[in-house]
């Protein structure tokens, strides 16, 4: 227990990352099936509209910050060391404080769920309720006095704050800690992509932070940021948060692009197509990331000139994605293809991913946009995305390294139920929601009347989301019976090209007995060019020094929650506690002996 | 950067890039800190003359006292560099005074904010009065936030190295604090021209 409480070890911070991350995607998969119960018949009553305000926040918030963002994190910590031949990360007790503030950061936010008593308001009262991208002015304390809003803001900071330490720690671990003779053009593509997401967090989340501390300067001190009786436009609200919002669309994607590309070539018993080019179209996504944030604000009324320039930047950058798709489906032709629930899901992304692109498309048109949002058209486009996209890739990487992370593979049979049962579920939740858009239902509103005519389609729609947790629940049997039942996997159970399956698995504490030297792209596989290499021998034949563990990366974190519930709970003392704590840790941390 | 400081953070560490660890690190927090900036000086300019009643920055801003701040700023990295210059050396004596020079003349420059800050409440411009005064504070007032840090940083190596624990073994801990420091120095000097000069 105390070994896992005060762990640096990128490993099994990597494990955390993921059962925490996959107990927040569960809480946030209830929300949805609650707000899909109460849309599957018109004027439903299962909850209030209150109630479906926060419902529909919290799944956004939860699934963005506290489920896809760290079950990506899980693979950085896991896979990227191993990937590069190193033995660790860059700076192991900034990563455990990473994870602990995520965890508090999620706990915080969650905890609005219970907490309304302390705020003499009834349980499932106070949770955030503004929407995932919560615009000013409704978030204004005149607009919205009770602490909901403020749990949210305060969360999000803390969370920012995991997601930057974390982005310095794996830029440094990945251009510094490669292996001799990992070139950055021999770098695996899933490390590339991680690498490009980490400048995108850590030029996009301080973004996000000087917005949401306007908002909590304007909510707790009474400034005017967002106020339009002050001469303030609530625009700039929309437009830091989209500023930071666009980005942290491909923040989500990126990493499950890098899982696609291992996963296909590994499977195909083919290199990956066309590797500097999707490299460098991940790299231009990056920046192109950054201009097309207006899109997002079409119906403000930015005018023609801004309205052309975005919607020019949106079409455009559907190109580097494109190219990235035909490059995968270029490494999947003429492959020997074995067909895995790792490809299933892989090539499932491809399909879905496409989808999403496409209508994602039609959005960057104004005058179509327009039309489209605020309607469930664009809630079907962001779950194409994020769940046909990202969700699918991220599974392709579960059932990919499963294996490797707890040395027993994962049931294939199940597998493939699990695949087949998400794959139908999520097109017949999601496809509908164009329809429903179109024939225009608004998104976030609590019921709709008889009269709209998207009653059956709401249902079938309702009928998918439900199919889509019972694969989640034939997910959650394989990894249970897996734990016990399942084959051992052995160094390599599918060939892989890459560093990671030249050791055990899982791995032992120091990784490699003896750093590798890569002399190519493809380490482990015989081409034309070159003979496989030597795996590292199973026993080091020199000790290795391992790093001990550290209790104050967790200290540390924990001052930022209390220093959050200063002005939740108008105590100024707390405030004091908080930044005690939070210095306290960041000494004891920095005078502590920890020879990496 | 002197050859026996190269040598020893080569020899501690080998990394791919060469660059040590923690600068780069450091390096990559600046540029993430720049963009922190670059939104609240953009706030700024986005609601400049926005201000729906007074005081507006000309009636207010007393551009002679924050220009000796600024020199005071300015001279503060001046400090820095000598003091890392000093610890590369392995010059502890004045390794230290420069040390805590540099913390003083940023101690000073808290003081004038807190000067300034007081004395515009007196005419009457709080965070509440308008936006230029929300947006004036929370500038400013984040620019002070980070300095107050860098004196905090800076007192810890002068106490280090007053107990002996801080030596040139250590240049590069001195080095990563001077680059924050001047970085911090720099966004001040943006501050001082785009609030202060370019009414």
């Amino acid at each position: 227990m105390k070994s896992w409480l005060t762990t640096t070890d990128h490993k099994r911070i990597g494990l955390l990352y993921f059962f925490t991350a996959f107990a927040f995607f569960l809480i946030g998969g209830i929300e949805a099936l609650v707000i899909r119960a109460q849309l599957a018949q018109p004027n439903g009553h299962l909850v209030t509209a209150e109630t479906y305000n926060q419902l529909f926040t919290m799944h956004g918030t939860t699934m963005v910050f506290l489920a896809l963002m760290p079950l990506s994190a899980s693979f950085f910590n896991y896979i990227v060391p191993l990937q590069i031949g190193a033995r660790d990360v860059a700076f192991p007790r900034l990563n455990a404080f990473s994870y602990w503030v995520f965890l508090l950061g999620g706990l915080f936010l969650n905890a609005s769920w219970f907490v309304g008593p302390l705020f003499h308001a009834g349980v499932l009262n106070v949770a955030p309720d503004g929407g995932w991208f919560g615009y000013a002015n409704l978030t204004e304390r005149q607009f919205s006095p009770g602490p909901n809003i403020d749990f949210w803001l305060l969360g999000l900071q803390i969370l920012g704050i995991s997601s930057l330490a974390a982005g310095f720690n794996f830029i440094v671990t990945i251009l510094n800690l490669r292996a001799p003779g990992m070139k950055m053009m021999r770098v695996p593509a899933f490390t590339w992509m991680t690498l490009v997401t980490q400048f995108l967090v850590i030029t996009a989340f301080p973004v996000i932070t000087v917005a949401l501390v306007f908002l909590m300067f304007d909510r707790f001190f009474g400034t005017h940021f967002y106020v339009s009786q002050a001469g303030a436009t609530p625009i700039l609200w929309q437009h830091l948060f989209w500023l930071f919002g666009h980005p942290e669309v491909y923040i989500l994607i990126l990493p499950a692009m890098g899982i696609v590309s291992e996963v296909l070539p590994t499977f195909a018993r083919k290199p990956l197509f066309g590797y500097t080019v999707v490299v460098y179209s991940g790299i231009l996504i990056g920046f192109m990331g950054w201009g097309v944030w207006s899109h997002h604000m079409f119906s403000v009324g930015l005018g023609p000139i801004a309205d052309s320039v975005f919607s020019a930047t949106t079409m455009l950058i559907a190109v580097p994605t494109g190219v990235k798709i035909f490059n995968w489906i270029a490494t999947l032709w003429g492959g020997d293809i074995r067909g895995t629930t790792a490809l299933h899901f892989a090539v499932g992304f491809i399909a879905m991913f496409i989808i999403g692109g496409l209508s994602g498309v039609t959005h960057a048109s104004p005058p179509a946009d327009l039309q489209q949002t605020d309607t469930y058209y664009v809630v079907a486009h962001i779950h194409y995305v994020l769940f046909g996209g990202t969700i699918m890739g991220l599974f392709a990487g579960i059932y990919y390294w499963w294996p490797k992370m707890t040395g027993r593979l994962l049931s294939e049979a199940l597998g493939k139920w699990h695949f087949w049962l998400q794959f139908v579920g999520m097109n017949l939740a999601f496809f509908p929601m164009h329809l429903i858009g179109l024939l225009g239902m608004p998104r976030r509103i609590y019921t709709y009347s008889p009269e709209l005519g998207v009653s059956d389609l709401n249902l079938l729609s309702t009928i998918g989301a439900f199919l889509i947790a019972l694969s989640i629940f034939v997910f959650v049997v394989n990894i249970v019976r897996t734990r016990r039942r399942g084959q051992q996997a052995g160094n390599d159970p599918w060939g892989g090209a890459t560093l990671e399956w030249s050791i055990s698995s899982p791995p032992p504490v120091y990784n490699f007995s003896v750093i590798p030297t890569v002399a190519n792209r493809l380490p482990r596989w015989k081409t034309e060019h070159h003979e496989p290499m030597r795996d590292p021998p199973a026993t080091p034949p020199a000790p290795i020094h391992v790093p001990g563990g550290s209790w104050w990366p967790m200290l540390a974190a924990l001052g930022l929650p209390i220093l959050a519930l200063a002005p939740l709970t108008h105590t100024l003392w707390l405030a004091f506690v908080g930044v005690a704590v939070l210095l306290g840790g960041i000494y004891l941390w920095a005078f502590e002996p920890f020879e990496v | 950067m002197t050859h026996a400081a190269v040598a020893h953070s080569a020899a501690a560490h080998h990394t791919s890039l060469g660059l040590d660890n923690r600068k780069m690190a450091f390096w990559a927090f600046i540029g993430s800190e720049c963009l922190l900036f670059t939104s609240l000086i953009s706030t700024y300019l986005v609601y400049k003359g926005r201000s729906v009643v007074g005081p507006y920055p000309h009636e207010i801003l007393n551009i002679p006292f924050t220009s000796v701040s600024t020199f005071d700023l300015l001279m503060s990295s001046l400090m820095m560099v000598l003091a890392l210059a000093a610890v590369q050396r392995g010059d502890m004596k004045w390794g230290k005074i420069w040390l805590f020079c540099t913390a003083l003349l940023g101690l000073v420059f808290l003081g004038g904010q807190v000067i300034e800050f007081t004395e515009f409440v007196h005419k009457g411009l709080t965070l509440q009065t308008n936006l230029f005064g929300c947006t004036f504070f929370v500038l400013t007032g984040t620019h002070g936030a980070h300095v107050t840090v860098g004196v905090l940083w800076l007192l810890t190596l002068w106490v280090r190295a007053l107990q002996g624990k801080l030596t040139s073994a250590n240049a590069m801990t001195v080095e990563i604090t001077g680059l924050y420091w001047h970085f911090v120095d720099v966004v001040w000097i943006v501050i001082f021209t785009v609030v202060y000069l370019i009414q």
